[in-house]
């Protein structure tokens, strides 16, 4: 999924090409005949200004994925969509597990504000410059990051008063 | 119960276990013999030190009446585009806050927007969301990718087919199956009558909202012609987990070519009393022209999608752009008008029900026959007439409903044109019976997200015409 399927003839269309010219350290795949471009994420908001450009300039989606242990720990994926042609655009960041931060893309495209915020939410991933980064769908008291992968699902110990079974 | 585990999260393993790094102990966050507190348990365990705190302070989420000025722009809806005349001019110190919801008859379920007022103009707004949150994204991971459609479904309860049909071809992608024809063919028929229903019931509640209290009766009257036709073919008038993986649950019940003839004729006696009802009506054209514009810019910009996006002129729909279930091989159009208003959402809705209904007919005359579920053995269980002559058959079955079936490692994002826009699923499979993570782009969060834009210097009176027309269902939103 890296160099070597880039290297080998992975054709890239129109508007990834331009991409690919311009960021060398964006690593361009195919996953499941859907393009995917893994970038640095020094680079992103400078990649996504450029992708805009390019025409991907509707913003779809940005949700992260906890992968525990692997290295980096978490991935952000931001989804963009070109309408003429339509094309869709898939940008994986990898996001270390010991300093959970990203750049926040909401200068560039700020339809990604409240899914910034989910994904702060639900994961503790950090979006720097984000003009309001607070929690959106949990309550502001809320403790941990539930879509964490080492949270445990919801299960309260039950404290059974020294019931007296004996009869 | 009284020593849950630290990790229980569907499957344990990673994917792409080879590009871990080396494998360490699981997280032990407390160590044996510690007491737990009920708060332990909400703490995640290997979080990093991360100060988080800073950005959780009570009332983080609640707007403030000294805000800085990004988030002002935010609020005031000009991070896009100042495209309102009424906009110059400095407060008057006359403002005050409310709040709209969370329970409130108009807001379309537990939305809550906090508004600040100068006399009866809205200068601010920032919707507050999650009272319905119910983690629902979380659930899917401890759910087989059989069991997914019942989940999913129950997000954005007005359209739960599209739901179901999305998830149903992202497994398939991951999977590789191709499902039959006739499946296919059901799948696109089912869909296209849930977006009659869904803009049906849409039309209706708006038409209530903004005082054409009989078109509350009829929207809903035709809505009900649909939902017996559901409720006979899946047993069920909503949450139906009928689309699954490989296919869908049943064929197609006795007589219903008659059925969907009846919907057909009834929905389009019905399409026309609207019109004549609604859209000739002087109080109804003043309410809605003009009213909650949204650029074409903004909406990209946004992420706005569906109705909402075509409405402001531009054509984009995933059933043309990303023909999904063979949906292209029928005839329809796209409308799009200009003005992006509540007038161009109603119009782009009643010829929406128009073009769906001429798929539905286009799909009742050429339904292929057929299986109505892949022979993949892989993921459809054995007939059930097998199952009582043979044992492999029983354990095959069994199986199929206790472990699920594995899925390929991989990710995938697939999109389907729900009833709202596009409904985006984004699937992680590590190779086991459920998947890694799913996530679920709801087209109605974008839409809440893009209500400061549309809201701002409108009459407060608009509001509640302007959040109609954006069609937010709340359990699509906050999942």
């Amino acid at each position: 999924m890296t160099d070597e399927m880039r290297e080998g003839g992975l054709e890239l269309g129109a508007g990834y090409r331009e991409l690919d010219a311009r960021f060398p350290d964006a690593v361009f795949s195919e996953s499941f005949g859907q393009v995917v471009c893994r970038v640095p994420r020094e680079t992103l908001v400078a990649f996504v200004d450029a992708a805009v450009e390019q025409g991907f300039s509707l913003f779809v989606d940005l949700c992260a994925v906890d992968y525990l242990r692997r290295d980096p720990r978490f991935e952000v994926v931001v989804s963009l969509l070109s309408l003429a042609p339509p094309r869709r655009l898939r940008i994986l960041v990898g996001v270390p597990g010991d300093d959970p931060t990203v750049p926040s893309i909401t200068g560039v495209l700020p339809g990604a504000n409240f899914y910034e915020r989910e994904a702060f939410d639900l994961f503790g991933i950090v979006f720097t410059d984000h003009p309001d980064l607070s929690r959106i769908l949990l309550p502001d008291e809320w403790v941990g990051h539930p879509l964490r992968k080492d949270a445990p699902m919801g299960s309260v110990p039950v404290q059974f008063k020294e019931a007296n079974t004996a009869s | 119960m009284s020593n849950p585990p630290d990790v229980v999260t569907g499957d344990t393993e990673a994917p792409d276990a080879a590009a871990q790094s080396a494998p360490s102990a699981p997280h032990d966050v407390h160590p044996a013999g510690a007491r737990r507190t009920q708060h332990d348990l909400w703490l995640s365990g290997t979080e990093a030190p991360v100060d988080t705190g800073r950005f959780t302070d009570e009332g983080a989420q609640e707007m403030l009446l000294e805000e800085d000025a990004e988030v002002l722009a935010e609020q005031m809806g000009t991070l896009v585009a100042d495209d309102y005349e009424t906009s110059t001019g400095g407060p008057s110190d006359e403002t005050q806050i409310i709040n709209m919801g969370p329970q409130h008859p108009a807001t379309h379920g537990v939305l809550r927007l906090q508004i600040e007022l100068d006399g009866e103009t809205i200068r601010r707004v920032k919707p507050i969301i999650g009272y319905l949150h119910t983690g629902m994204e979380k659930t899917a991971e401890a759910l087989t990718f059989m069991q997914g459609p019942t989940n999913v479904t129950r997000m954005d309860y007005l359209s739960p087919l599209h739901n179901e049909l999305v998830f149903s071809l992202a497994t398939e992608r991951l999977l590789g199956v191709d499902v039959p024809p006739r499946a296919s063919a059901i799948r696109v028929m089912m869909t296209e009558l849930n977006r009659v229903a869904s803009h049906l019931l849409w039309s209706a509640t708006t038409g209530l909202d903004i005082g054409a209290l009989s078109m509350m009766i009829y929207g809903w009257r035709e809505r009900e012609l649909v939902l017996a036709f559901f409720e006979k073919t899946t047993g069920l008038r909503m949450n139906h987990n009928y689309i699954r993986p490989g296919g869908v649950a049943a064929d197609l019940p006795d007589g219903w070519e008659d059925d969907i003839a009846g919907v057909a004729s009834g929905v389009r006696a019905g399409l026309k009393d609207y019109e004549t009802l609604l859209l000739g009506n002087p109080i109804f054209l003043e309410r809605t022209k003009g009213v909650g514009v949204l650029t074409a810019e903004e909406c990209l910009a946004f992420g706005v999608t569906g109705p909402m996006l075509r409405a402001s002129g531009v054509d984009y729909d995933v059933r043309k752009a990303f023909p999904y279930s063979g949906i292209d091989q029928y005839d329809f159009e796209v409308p799009v008008t200009t003005n992006g208003d509540v007038y161009d959402r109603f119009i782009i809705r009643f010829e929406e029900i128009r073009q769906s209904l001429g798929i539905v007919e286009q799909v009742a005359e050429t339904m292929p026959l057929g299986d109505y579920r892949t022979e993949d053995r892989k993921v459809t269980p054995p007939p059930r007439a097998r199952i009582d002559q043979s044992m492999e058959a029983l354990i095959h079955h069994f199986k199929i409903f206790t472990e699920g079936f594995r899925v390929p490692e991989g990710e995938v994002y697939e999109a389907v044109e729900s009833a709202r826009g596009e409904l985006g699923i984004y699937m992680v499979s590590s190779g086991g019976a459920k998947p890694w993570r799913v996530h679920v782009r709801g087209p109605s969060f974008a839409h809440v997200q893009a209500l400061p834009a549309m809201l701002t210097d409108s009459l407060i009176a608009d509001t509640i015409a302007t959040l109609a027309s954006a069609d937010p269902v709340m359990g699509d939103v906050d999942r």
